[in-house]
């Protein structure tokens, strides 16, 4: 393959890598203009969503590039919910009296990140992705730097994240050894007939490192402590496009790289599932800060698109693809909610302080409702369909006793989810909030119109292009 | 004695260790910890570039250059980080990180 049809394939990562820099620079000249970079941040991610779309397809630089349906279908996702992270904090920012122009910037950086990792065919460009998307990541969580919550946050997810990367690439190091090559495909002629002790040992460690990255329990301890730090819409961007491209980038690994070695990781991942749906169920039932209780149901629900990717099949890396966009789009909305949220120039984050919102924000506390019977699957909202396909693939796959395990979790969950909406529509008001910001508003009532009605008919769309990425992975 | 391959591994695998130790173990300055996750880089790095000249297979070497390149810009977003917590604090002690809990 030539030079320039290998770039061909990145000009998705291309357009994010040389618009940051453009905006990079002209943010340092033009420090006035922090909105025009925060659009012009937003025009970069539509074009190179754009781009992705109906980019050609193939593999380059000797492997280390593949654009696929796959990879595409994750990449548009990604950088549609980068794109309306942007707005959502560059004003919040505003508010708070942080003029920068950094923001917009960060969130490209890292949407490239994102882009590499669901791209990655090779183990350099997945370490490289990851390390790009971490690093503009721990910036993003202590950006309100006069904010002891907030530096703490990006203390703390600085230092795990770290440990993530060290144990990831420990296992790189050790697969790398084994096999001979950094290379998913060679790796998969190398693990064809089953996986020696070497090779299991890295694959173990790079398991481990994602799990981290996505707040997989056992690894999820960071997570809690960083959500409830970090400014409200950088939650949002970290609990939705970085688990979505780190879950692409685990299916990715697994199914191309290890795809001989199935029987193995397939237990592992059920395991991981199932403790994940348990802890965040049940360590969700003590916590009355939103934010920390949104991160618990993050862990839980994670959980359900790991048990979807565990069944190892097509329709469970399709159904994994489905939960996590309808996932994206529930908890990006249900952070608008509480980026829109104040009361006298305060937060609102806590479960008291949310008695009687139907009667002041009747728009948001009813977004905050769709959000919340989303997330805990009642039908006809979008978190139920997600929730149908992945235990559907996890039965078909022969894994009942998973898919039955996810469904007591989801029922213990729902307890927090209808204490919510309890203390939303029953309990008396403590007292006026403040008039919303417009964008944040718009995006949560937009958002919440998609979880229902009009998820249904994006499903149509959204279902057979999951399908056709999932395919694209290789699995049967 | 030959200096092989496993001494290499095992000199690698007992830093890594040493490295997650001090990130688990230490409780007193969260310098130690940057210091710690450089000390699991470099253990990493050992690693690569031994099988890289195990295998006569230059691609570990070039894993190796990536990875000291990230290395320290990671060293300079922790020390960042740390700087603005510093500033909010007024100490860098690990048992001060404990605002949030639960």
């Amino acid at each position: 393959m030539t030079f320039s049809a290998d770039l061909g394939l990145a000009y998705p990562e291309l357009i994010l890598a040389i618009g940051a820099l453009v905006l990079l620079v002209f943010g340092a000249f033009a420090p006035k203009a922090a909105r025009l970079v925060g659009w012009g941040g937003v025009l970069v991610l539509a074009a190179a969503a754009v781009q992705a779309a109906i980019g050609p397809l193939g593999r380059g630089f000797s492997g280390g590039i593949i654009a696929d349906d796959a990879s595409a279908f994750a990449q548009v996702a990604i950088f549609t919910a980068s794109a309306i992270c942007i707005p959502l904090g560059q004003r919040w920012f505003e508010r708070r009296g942080v003029h920068n122009f950094e923001f917009p910037v960060l969130i490209v950086l890292a949407a490239l990140g994102m882009g590499m990792m669901a791209a990655a065919g090779d183990l350099i460009s997945l370490y490289v992705g990851v390390e790009l998307h971490s690093l503009a990541l721990y910036v993003l969580a202590a950006m309100h730097r006069d904010n002891a919550k907030a530096s703490e946050a990006g203390l703390k997810y600085f230092v795990l994240g770290a440990l993530a990367s060290g144990l990831l690439l420990y296992g790189a190091s050790l697969v790398y050894g084994f096999v001979g090559s950094t290379l998913f495909s060679d790796i998969a002629a190398a693990v064809h007939n089953g996986a020696n002790t070497g090779v299991l040992f890295g694959l173990v460690f790079l398991i481990c490192g994602l799990a981290f990255k996505v707040s997989a329990a056992p690894f999820h301890m960071w997570t809690p402590d960083v959500y409830e730090g970090a400014p409200t819409p950088v939650v949002a961007f970290l609990i939705s496009a970085s688990k979505f491209a780190a879950l692409v980038l685990l299916t990715r690994l697994l199914a191309e790289g290890f795809g001989g070695a199935m029987i193995q990781w397939q237990q592992v991942l059920v395991a991981l599932g199932l403790i994940s749906v348990a802890v965040g169920a049940f360590a969700g039932l003590a916590q009355k800060n939103l934010k920390r209780l949104w991160a618990y149901s993050s862990i839980a629900n994670i959980g359900y698109a790991i048990i979807g990717l565990s069944a190892g099949t097509a329709e469970g890396v399709q159904s994994m693809l489905v939960f996590m966009v309808l996932y994206m789009i529930d908890v990006i909305g249900f952070f608008a909610c509480l980026a829109a949220l104040s009361r006298k120039g305060r937060d609102m984050e806590t479960l008291e302080d949310m008695a009687g919102l139907i009667k002041e924000q009747p728009g948001i506390a009813l977004a905050m409702t769709a959000f919340s019977l989303s997330a805990l699957g009642l039908p006809p909202f979008s978190g139920f369909w997600a929730k149908v396909f992945v235990f559907k693939a996890a039965l078909n796959a022969g894994l009942p006793i998973a898919a039955v395990l996810g469904l007591v979790g989801s029922v213990v969950a729902a307890f927090y989810y209808l204490r919510l909406i309890k203390v939303m529509w029953f309990d008396g008001s403590v007292g006026a909030t403040d008039k919303p910001p417009a964008e944040a508003k718009a995006i949560a009532v937009a958002l919440a119109l998609f979880s229902f009605p009009i998820v249904l008919a994006a499903l149509v769309w959204i279902y057979p292009a999951a399908g056709r990425a999932a395919h694209a992975f290789g699995l049967a | 004695m030959i200096i092989g391959l496993a001494h290499y591994l095992a000199v690698a695998a007992i830093l890594f260790t040493i490295g997650v130790f001090g990130i688990f173990v230490n409780r007193k300055n969260i310098i130690v910890i940057l210091m710690s996750i450089e000390l699991i880089l470099l253990a990493v790095n050992i690693n690569l570039v031994a099988f890289s000249v195990y295998l006569g297979n230059v691609t570990g070497q070039i894993f190796a250059m990536f990875v000291l390149t990230v290395a320290a810009a990671e060293a300079a977003v922790g020390l960042a980080i740390l700087v603005t917590f510093f500033r909010n604090r007024g100490d860098i002690a690990v048992d001060d990180a404990s605002m949030m809990k639960g």
